[in-house]
């Protein structure tokens, strides 16, 4: 239990490293309206990070998230075009993407297949599917569905709606997660999935739900961002995976699973967050933004490392 | 239990594949094209494929697209399949203009001739190279801001895929011809994506108040830039002319774009196959031009 809490605790000393380096070096950085600019930005690749969260810690992996957030959100556009209902499209929307990742868990508990095969095969698949639907090109939200819009754009008592949905759903995973049996569930798969097996956790079921779930945010991230953008792209979510995955392992959660928090992921999408933002603020050349990304998270994941041993 | 998801499931893609769901059809001809194009993923190239097969069937050859999917080695294979189907012309338009030479000389020693489209091939010489100039097109866009500017406004530029030809290209005709007129306070790249290019921009818009103008060197990025432009005095423009940037100049939320005519390049491409096979003589190179799209002339443009 130590562990856990410590390596908790050195993602968010890296994370105050960073908010503060910023704040001296950018005069724009620490203001109201960059920091709800940052959570707005971070929606879409927290509410991803949070379902991989649970995928990484049952010592999954889930590399058809993107792809999954493409294909429904243009589904949702295309569903919402035809002239159904907005609540109706966008549970049509949430439902697509569930589907999905219910099917990527059956291929992975009941055929006993490699979770990175399957999804590395189920990225292919999906993404041919997003460009046959929508014949390879954009598709904008009609005028006469303008409501949809404000689930992205809009802002309730000053706060943007996409950042309540991420925290809202950050807090029901934590809930979930610390407290209700199921989140017992998740923690012994990833420890022994034998173990957890005999001492009669219905694993398979537990493994399709939470592939399910992951569905089920990344559709959500595909609905807010095809709404903040006012149409749906083919190549929306173009390796959101591998933002979502940094995000989970800065947060120090293993991949070989069973060990891990979904606050120290939350931390891990701000500091991701807050480094592009800084970065374009700081007006650091294109060339030399990947290089400066790659080495904080690989600065942050060692750090964890070393405070481990 | 099973069952009904997987039902449920089936059912919902089925209601999603019916709502854009389009047909084929197959005609007689007199000759064989192949076409290896670097990807379809991308409406661009959607455009200049979909012309391409208009025209074929207008000059009665077959057609037969393979997409490469911006893989060089995928593209390598493509070729060696049309090559093998007793194609007359190839046309080819390139992942890497450098890994792409050894096909083509492969296609040259079948007697196959060879188009390339939109991006060249180095090292190699083919029958001719039909595009057009982006380095003209940055030009343009430079000029237009310009005269809608005043001497030293802030301008910021949103550029493409660090080191694709295209962002080269375009950057280097805009950052020349407003050098000494305008200033570019941040230069950073949205990899020619929309929702970066929202996010890019909100970002430099913190950073850079009292901007006046706005250049991205796609449309997809300055569609999503305009997202986060709440000053309706700030000049936008675009490159490329898709649909969505057409609509927003028709609806006033866009300045400009640059049109880059994909559908010609493509009509001219099969063309130029057919005048081949014919024994006819063609040009080495084929400009195609581009337009700087307003609201005075975008009724010309929209479908």
């Amino acid at each position: 239990m130590k562990k856990i809490d410590f390596s908790k605790y050195t993602v968010f000393i890296a994370f105050i490293i960073l908010f503060i380096t910023l704040s001296f070096l950018s005069k724009d950085f620490l203001t109201k309206d960059n920091l709800l600019l940052v959570l707005r930005q971070i929606s879409i690749n927290g509410l991803i990070a949070a379902g991989m969260t649970y995928v990484i810690l049952t010592g999954g992996i889930d590399l058809s998230v993107g792809a999954i957030l493409g294909f429904s959100s243009m589904s949702t556009v295309l569903i919402l075009n035809s002239g159904i209902p907005t609540i109706l499209a966008i549970i049509l929307g949430l439902l697509v993407g569930t589907c999905l990742g219910v099917l990527n868990g059956i291929f992975i508990a009941k055929a006993k297949l490699q979770p990175f095969i399957v999804t590395l095969a189920t990225v292919s698949i999906i993404k041919g599917l997003t460009l046959v639907i929508s014949h390879s090109m954009p598709v904008s939200v009609l005028s006469s569905h303008l409501d949809y819009l404000h689930i992205g754009q809009g802002f309730v008592l000053g706060i943007p709606i996409p950042v309540i949905i991420l925290v809202l759903v950050f807090i029901i995973f934590w809930f979930i997660l610390m407290y209700l049996p199921f989140g017992k569930k998740v923690y012994s798969i990833g420890g022994n999935e034998e173990v957890a097996r005999l001492s009669g956790i219905k694993t398979d079921q537990t493994k399709i739900i939470i592939y399910g779930l992951i569905g089920l945010t990344s559709a959500l991230a595909g609905i807010i961002l095809s709404s903040r953008l006012g149409s749906a792209s083919p190549m929306a979510g173009n390796g959101y995976e591998l933002d979502a995955i940094a995000a989970v392992v800065i947060g120090g959660t293993t991949l070989s699973g069973g060990k891990g928090s979904i606050v120290a992921t939350f931390i891990g999408v701000l500091i991701i967050g807050i480094l592009s933002n800084g970065l374009n603020l700081l007006g650091i050349p294109s060339d030399y933004q990947n290089i400066v990304k790659g080495a904080v998270i690989l600065f942050a994941v060692l750090i964890d490392q070393l405070k481990k041993e | 239990m099973k069952k009904k998801i997987i039902t449920l499931c089936l059912g919902l893609f089925l209601i999603v594949g019916l709502s854009g769901c389009g047909g084929n059809e197959s005609k007689e001809s007199e000759g064989k094209v192949g076409f290896s194009i670097s990807t379809l993923n991308n409406p661009f190239f959607v455009s200049m494929k979909d012309a391409a097969d208009a025209k074929a069937k207008e000059v009665n050859l077959t057609l037969e697209v393979l997409d490469a999917k911006d893989d060089a080695a995928k593209q390598v294979s493509d070729i060696e399949a049309l090559i093998n189907k007793d194609i007359k012309v190839l046309l080819v338009n390139p992942v890497d203009s450098k890994a792409i030479a050894p096909s083509i000389k492969a296609a040259q020693a079948k007697g196959i001739k060879v188009i390339t489209l939109d991006r060249t091939a180095e090292g190699v010489s083919v029958d001719t190279h039909i595009a057009s100039d982006n380095v003209a097109g940055g030009k343009m866009a430079a000029e237009y801001m310009v005269s809608k500017l005043k001497a030293n406004d802030k301008v910021i530029e949103l550029q493409g895929i660090p080191g694709a030809s295209a962002a080269i290209d375009r950057g280097q005709g805009f950052d020349d011809a407003v050098k000494g007129k305008l200033d570019i306070v941040a230069k950073q790249t949205a990899n020619f994506d929309r929702a970066q290019g929202l996010s890019v921009m909100e970002n430099l818009a913190q950073a850079n108040p009292g901007f006046k103008g706005v250049f991205a060197q796609n449309d997809e990025m300055i569609m999503g830039a305009l997202q986060a432009i709440s000053d309706k005095e700030v000049i936008t423009v675009g490159f490329d002319g898709t649909d969505d940037a057409l609509q927003a100049i028709k609806d006033g939320k866009l300045d400009a774009t640059v049109i880059q005519q994909p559908d010609k390049i493509g009509a001219l491409g099969m063309e130029n196959a057919a005048k081949l096979i014919k024994g006819e003589a063609i040009e080495k190179t084929i400009p195609v031009d581009l337009v700087l799209v307003t609201s005075e002339n975008v009724a010309d443009f929209l479908k």
